[in-house]
Formats: structure tokens, C-alpha cells, sequence
């Protein structure tokens, strides 16, 4: 579990990132940290592994102030994905690329060489085992990168804009492998603003604007609040976007999955026209 | 007569087994805007590079087939040559502004070229004006935003007044709503200007509406093209895995459902019109 | 970086900021000159006092106080190395003094001279214009590693890398998960920034043309003139009058 409380952060240049964030994530939780670009959203998450300490207010992680433990402590529960596997990728093979944290953590031979086996096949990589993950494509090292922080189990997952510049295939297999995760009881915190896969995955939606928290609740109710949207400058989603237009919301429905308003709609224009 | 004809290309990178184009034709028409679309590996960037003679004079590796822009031979001339009326923008904003300030980043071509300074000031202003950048022309690259980088990087290649724009992801790094403005930008290139636009994106549910002509690519070759309304409607082209708009894909499913709309929608308020006229039928 | 301030440009506009560089260069070499002519305390005590009111002038008190304090560790040094060897405590107290006037210059100089001006005085004196490119271009790409940096490093203390504690050995082969991701991103930096280039036409032609160009003013050449009679007064009661 993890909770801020009344988070602060303000850069050495000066620039303020967080202004209060107040926020608590269960266990076994699926959530989507949303907002424009300069939200705060990194900044935040940079929080959960002791990378980044609150000027002010306090972060706690399963019972641990994150200003008394240090980053590698956390980051045994917390496991921080970031956005582009280039800034962390350096092995000479993928295997080793996916030791490396097991390594840190102290893990022995025997349970380095069965964790590597398990991250290998979670991500389906096995057949890039010997291979230098510096010849693979973008999408394949994003999955090295991944299985290397997923190798020593990590209760908490957080992954910074996993959507940013992958294909609708690589997006759609990452949304199942994600909910999979999540299924199996880890807790999994998402930074993005790719609202459609938002509305895909339906995580609890936290949203954020200008260092603040604007908005916590399902994304069903917060990708259908038009008003709340525009604070945070996000484009609603496409389903969302039509029944406003449509003016078919006002019995209070929060649609924004697409098979779930193709049945809506279905029923709607019948009734309507008869 | 297409302002971008490609002949029967087929390439092969230096010390890369599989060809990245395979004996591929496309033709595109002066003023057109298309966007190019296909699943990561198809070809896209590969297919960019050959529009400003990337490929064959910076990239080694195999090129055979005829590419013609702008009628000029790209095997011919020189990229410098080719980029006067072919401007690209690269994905990645930072890596493609050099200066320490907007407007020099928006005059490095034309000092490049060697054009006189009075006309390097009226261009710029101008490019500045036409991308909505003008407050921040003294600006250094590392104070703006990302969308605001890339519309520098517009700016750049528009003040060279090209005829055909280039642009290979140009918001993969940015939040939706930068990513819409940029595309309005574009859009306005080829209305108020008569630019041909090629867009490579895929963002089609922000990007679509601004496009009259759409090509799929896979596995090196254009598999679609057509307009896109009818090649995103295209359920062949679903099963390559296109992110096809929430809208568009809504209308199959409505369809399965016994109500056909009668058309295609890209957008929210295409979908609704077509919903509304099916009611009032 | 943090030490790096004290030399980092910022946009002001003042009579110092608005110099020709290569005027300011000449100024800068003049006070080296003077600071290496003269040996003595009181000498390169005024010196160093005549660099105040240029500091106030180009507003960059806080930043080159802030330089001062980076190189005090430095001056002491000298300060006690003289007064080891040569044991004049004058002596010692004028080449930190020396030093610390050094320091000053340039940091005025840099403070007050932006990075594009430089590559432009470079440039428009016949520097090839690789090498003002390659100036401004690492001067552009500083802030952007950097903060890259910073990122590869908190990516691999999130994989539980501790970057401090163990021996040197040890300390050496921490940096090596930092180093290859950053130098593997340089290295594909650099190839898109090529790839860039080449569509913008760079080295088209010979005779490049420039946007802006430096232009001589009659500031300037006061500058220049008294930059010439300082120099020359100060040479003549150094060398001629034997005063000092």
C-alpha cells in the first residue's frame, strides 16, 4: 500500500512539481496516473521508490516512511518501469540485462538462474535469452526492459507511458498482460495519457494538473466529466465525446467502453424511434 | 502527373538480411494530405527516408526501383537539393533543433542554403507567424514544451517553403491535446497553403480527419490505400492491428446489431450526424 | 553541474550583455594582462576592485560571488603553496589574489556573453563553421544529457544499484550501468541529429549566410580605446616609472 500525504516538491531550479498530493493506493489496486504532460505525473511516481524525497508531507510505503529506507529497500516492492528501455538497458545479453536487479538484491545463483528462466517466459522472450538487447526492435526491448524490473516479483508495479510509441497490437497484449498482473494480486499503478487505453484497461483514474490532484474515482465516471476533463486539458474518449453530443447521457450513464455503447446506442435508437 | 512516385522500390539496409520495402508502388498527388499508417517494423520511417533521399545518399544499403519527388530523381540529387522542396520532421523533437534560439533554429536552412538575409528575416517571421510561434522566437529549445519544440520543427522545414512535408511520428512524444494542435498546424499547411502533406501516425482517432488519402503499410508493402473512410472501415485492415478510431469501429458493431448507418465515421460528431440521420429516416 | 553556475548564461540586458563579444574578449584579455604584469598587492587589489563595478553593472553579482566561492578552495591553495616556497605573505596574499581576478573574468565573461553570440564572433572571425556549429551544438546539448543522465540513473537505482559504498573498484564498476546507456544514447543521439542536419541542408553551400550578424558600435570602440590607454598607462608605470 502507498500514501502521500500532502505532498510537496519543488525542484532545485526553483519549479514546484507537486503542491499537496494527497492520495492512498491499495493493495491489489489498478491505477492510471493521468495528465498532461508537466502534470506533476512522473514526479509523483518518482515518490513510491524513495527515488525522490517530498520537500514537504510524507510518503509511506507498506508502513515505511520512504525518507527513512533507501531507494533499493523500496524498490524490492516498488518496481519502477520507465518509459524508454534505452536509459537502462546495458548487458551484453538479455538474461543478464534481467540479472542484474536479482544481483543487486542479493538473490543466490540458484534463484537468479529461476527467476530469469520465469521473467524470460512471462514476457515471452526466451528466444532473445543469448541475444544483445541492443539489436532488438523498440517493442522487444520495452518487454527486456519490463521482465527485468517483473524478474524479482515486486508487489507494486508502476510503469511510466507504457503506450508511448508502441503499435495497437503491442498496446492491446500489453493491456492483457497488465490486467493478468493485476489479476494475480499485484498492485498496478500506470503514468499516461492515452485515454483510449484508459478506457480499455478501466482502471480507478487518478488525475492531475498542474502539480495538483484534479480528480479520484472509476474511469467511468472521470473520462465521462467533460468539465473536469478540460481543467486537466485530456481529450475525452471517442465514445464519451459522442453520447454528450447526442445528449443520450442524461439518465447519468458513464459510457466509455465501445461494445458496452454499441448496445446502449442499439437500444436507444430503437426506443427512440418508436 | 503525382508529385511523389515510387516505382517497384524495394531496400535493404546495410547488413540486414530482410528487405525493409518490398517491390513497392505509391503515388502521391500534389496537395494531397495522407497519412501513412501500419503496425511498428512495416516500413513507415524506411518509406519517409526515401522522400528527402535519406535513402539511398545517407543510409547505406540497397536500393533498386525508381523514386521521383517532386520531379526530381532521388538516386540523382543530393538530400541538401531534395530538401528545399521536401521538409521532414523527425519523431523525436529534441534531436532536431540546433540553435540556442527559436528563430535561429528557424533560419538554419535557409542560412544553409546561402539565401540573402533580408529574405532570411521575412521568411522566418513568416514561418514563425504561420505556426503560432511568433512570442517565442528568442526562446532556447530546452524552455519549451515538447509541442512547442515540434512546431519549431515545422516552422524549420515551412520556411523553406517546400512543396511536399514529411512528418514521421511527430507526436509519439506528446499528451493528446499538443498532439491535436500539431495536427491542426499540419492541417492548415495543406488548406491555406497548398503543401502536400505525408503524415506517418498512429493516432488515427486525433489524426484522421485531417487526411483525404490513407495507406496501410505491412510487412514492407502498401497493402491499402484509398480514402480514410472506406480503408479504416476496412476490416481486413482492423485484422493488421491499425488503432482504427473508437467511432469507426462502434459503427461495425452497431451494424452487427441490425442498425446500419449508411456511412463511416472518423470523429465523435461524424458519428453522431450519422446517427441522428438514421433516426430522422 | 552545481559548480558549473557560476559560468551559465543568462539573458540580461545590460551595457556588458550588450558588448560586441570579441570587444569583451579583448577586455578580459586585458585584465589577464594586467593581473599577470603586476606583482605586487596593492596592484591586483585594484584590479580586482575594478571588477566590481562591471560585475554590478552586468548584474551578475550573485553568480559571480557564487564563482568566487567555488574557487576559494583553489586560492587558498596557491595562497599556502607561496607562502610555503617563497614565505612573503604579500606575495602569497597577491597570486590568490591573481587567481581570484582570473576566475572573475571569465566568469563575467561567460555570464554575460550568450552561447550563440560566442558562435557568432567565431564565425565572423573566419573560424571554420564546423567549429562554431560544434560549439553551440555541445553548448545546446548540455542541459539535455544531463537531465538524460539523471533519468539513467534513477532507472538503474530502481533495479537496486547503490551507487555509493565498496571499495574504488567497486565504486568504478557501479558507474558502468550508467555509462553504456548513456553513451549508447549519445551515439544514437548523434545519428538522428546527423540525420536531421542533412535534412536542413547543412553545408549546401560555401558561402553560408547568417541570420544575425555582430555589428561593431560606437560602445565599442569606447571600450576598445580605453581598454588601449589602460593598457598602455598601466605598461608604462609598470615597466617605465618603476613606481610600483
Amino acid at each position: 500500500m502507498i500514501e502521500t500525504h500532502d505532498v510537496y516538491y519543488t525542484y532545485p531550479n526553483g519549479f514546484e512539481a507537486l503542491k499537496g498530493v494527497s492520495l492512498a493506493i491499495e493493495t491489489g489496486e489498478f491505477v492510471a496516473i493521468m495528465g498532461e504532460n508537466g502534470a506533476g505525473k512522473t514526479t509523483l511516481i518518482k515518490h513510491f521508490n524513495g527515488l525522490m524525497k517530498p520537500t514537504r508531507g510524507s510518503v509511506v510505503v507498506d508502513g515505511r516512511d520512504t525518507k527513512k529506507v533507501t531507494v533499493a529497500t523500496l524498490s524490492r516492492d516498488v518496481g519502477l518501469v520507465f518509459q524508454n528501455p534505452d536509459h537502462q538497458l546495458f548487458s551484453e545479453t538479455v538474461e543478464d540485462e534481467i540479472a542484474f536487479g536479482l544481483r543487486n538484491f542479493g538473490f543466490d545463483d540458484k534463484t537468479i538462474e529461476r527467476r530469469v528462466d520465469w521473467a524470460l517466459n512471462l514476457l515471452n522472450i526466451s528466444q532473445y535469452r543469448t541475444t544483445s538487447p541492443f539489436i532488438l526492435s523498440g517493442g522487444e526491448r520495452k518487454r527486456v526492459a519490463l521482465s527485468s524490473v517483473l524478474s524479482w516479483d515486486p508487489k507494486i508495479v508502476v510503469l511510466d507511458e507504457p503506450t508511448i510509441g508502441q503499435d495497437y497490437l503491442q498496446k492491446e497484449r500489453l493491456r492483457q498482460f497488465i490486467m493478468q498482473l493485476n489479476t494475480q494480486g499485484k498492485t498496478v499503478v500506470i503514468v499516461t495519457h492515452d485515454v483510449e487505453f484508459v478506457a480499455d484497461c478501466k482502471p480507478r483514474v487518478v488525475l492531475m494538473s498542474k502539480g495538483r490532484l484534479l480528480a479520484d474515482g472509476s474511469s467511468e465516471k472521470i473520462l465521462t466529466d467533460d468539465k473536469l476533463l478540460e481543467e486537466a486539458s485530456i481529450i475525452p474518449p471517442q465514445v464519451a465525446q459522442l453520447f454528450w453530443q447526442l445528449k443520450f447521457n442524461n439518465a447519468g450513464r458513464e459510457i466509455i467502453d465501445v461494445y458496452e455503447a454499441a448496445e446502449i446506442l442499439a437500444r436507444e435508437i430503437r426506443e427512440r424511434m418508436n | 502527373m503525382p508529385i511523389i512516385d515510387l516505382k517497384n522500390v524495394t531496400y535493404r539496409y546495410f547488413d540486414v538480411e530482410k528487405p525493409a520495402l518490398k517491390d513497392l508502388d505509391l503515388e502521391i498527388d500534389e496537395g494531397d494530405f495522407v497519412i501513412i499508417t501500419g503496425p511498428s517494423g512495416c516500413g513507415k520511417t524506411t518509406i519517409c527516408r526515401c522522400f528527402n533521399g535519406l535513402i539511398p545518399h545517407f543510409y547505406n544499403g540497397e536500393l533498386s526501383g525508381k523514386i521521383v519527388v517532386a520531379g526530381l530523381d532521388v538516386k540523382e540529387t543530393q538530400t541538401s537539393v531534395l530538401s528545399q522542396h521536401v521538409g521532414f520532421v523527425f519523431q523525436n523533437p529534441e534531436n532536431q533543433l540546433f540553435a540556442l534560439s527559436v528563430e535561429k533554429d528557424v533560419a538554419f536552412s535557409l542560412e544553409n542554403i546561402g539565401l540573402a538575409r533580408e529574405e532570411i528575416v521575412e521568411r522566418v517571421e513568416w514561418a514563425l507567424e504561420m505556426t503560432g510561434i511568433i512570442e517565442l522566437r528568442e526562446k532556447a529549445p530546452y524552455e519549451l514544451s515538447g509541442g512547442q519544440q515540434q512546431r519549431v520543427a515545422i516552422a524549420s522545414v515551412l520556411a523553406m517553403k517546400p512543396e511536399v512535408v514529411v512528418l514521421d511520428e511527430p507526436t509519439s512524444f506528446l499528451d493528446p491535446l499538443s498532439a491535436k494542435r500539431i495536427f491542426e498546424v499540419i492541417s492548415s499547411l495543406n488548406k491555406d497553403l497548398g503543401i502536400t502533406v505525408v503524415l506517418v501516425e498512429h493516432r488515427l482517432d486525433l489524426a484522421s480527419e485531417y487526411a483525404n488519402e490513407a495507406v496501410v503499410m505491412d510487412e514492407g508493402k502498401v497493402s491499402f490505400v484509398g480514402t480514410p473512410r472506406d480503408v479504416f472501415n476496412d476490416r481486413d485492415v482492423w485484422a493488421l492491428g491499425v488503432g482504427i478510431p473508437k467511432v469507426t469501429r462502434l459503427g461495425h458493431y452497431l451494424k452487427e446489431r441490425g442498425i446500419d448507418l449508411g456511412g463511416v465515421a472518423l470523429t465523435p460528431s461524424e458519428a453522431a450526424d450519422l446517427i441522428r440521420g438514421y433516426m430522422n429516416r | 553541474m552545481k559548480s558549473l553556475d557560476g559560468l551559465r548564461f543568462r539573458k540580461r540586458k545590460t551595457p556588458i550583455h550588450r558588448l560586441d563579444p570579441r570587444v569583451k574578449f579583448l577586455l578580459i584579455c586585458a585584465i589577464f594582462a594586467l593581473s599577470i604584469i603586476f606583482v605586487d598587492l596593492m596592484s591586483i587589489t585594484i584590479i580586482f576592485l575594478a571588477l566590481v563595478p562591471l560585475v554590478l553593472l552586468a548584474q551578475v553579482q550573485g553568480e559571480w560571488l557564487r564563482s568566487l566561492r567555488a574557487s576559494a578552495l583553489l586560492a587558498a591553495f596557491i595562497f599556502v603553496l607561496n607562502l610555503i616556497f617563497v614565505s612573503d605573505l604579500y606575495y602569497a596574499l597577491a597570486m590568490a589574489f591573481r587567481f581570484l581576478v582570473i576566475v572573475s573574468s571569465f566568469s563575467i565573461f561567460f555570464l554575460t556573453t550568450s552561447p550563440d553570440d560566442l558562435g557568432l564572433a567565431l564565425e565572423q572571425s573566419h573560424f571554420p563553421y564546423e567549429f562554431s556549429f560544434a560549439f553551440t551544438t555541445a553548448i545546446r546539448f548540455v542541459p539535455e544529457l544531463a537531465k538524460e543522465a539523471q533519468i539513467i540513473v534513477d532507472a538503474q537505482r530502481s533495479r537496486g544499484l547503490e551507487l555509493e559504498g565498496g571499495n574504488i573498484l567497486k565504486r568504478i564498476r557501479n558507474y558502468i550501468p550508467i555509462l553504456i546507456p548513456l553513451i549508447v544514447s549519445a551515439i544514437r543521439r548523434s545519428m538522428e541529429l546527423a540525420e536531421a542536419m542533412e535534412s536542413r541542408c547543412f553545408g549546401a553551400v560555401k558561402m553560408r549566410t547568417s541570420l544575425h550578424a555582430l555589428k561593431i558600435r560606437s560602445m565599442d570602440y569606447l571600450v576598445i580605446l580605453m581598454i588601449v590607454l589602460v593598457l598602455a598607462g598601466s605598461i608604462y608605470i609598470r615597466f617605465y616609472i618603476h613606481l610600483l
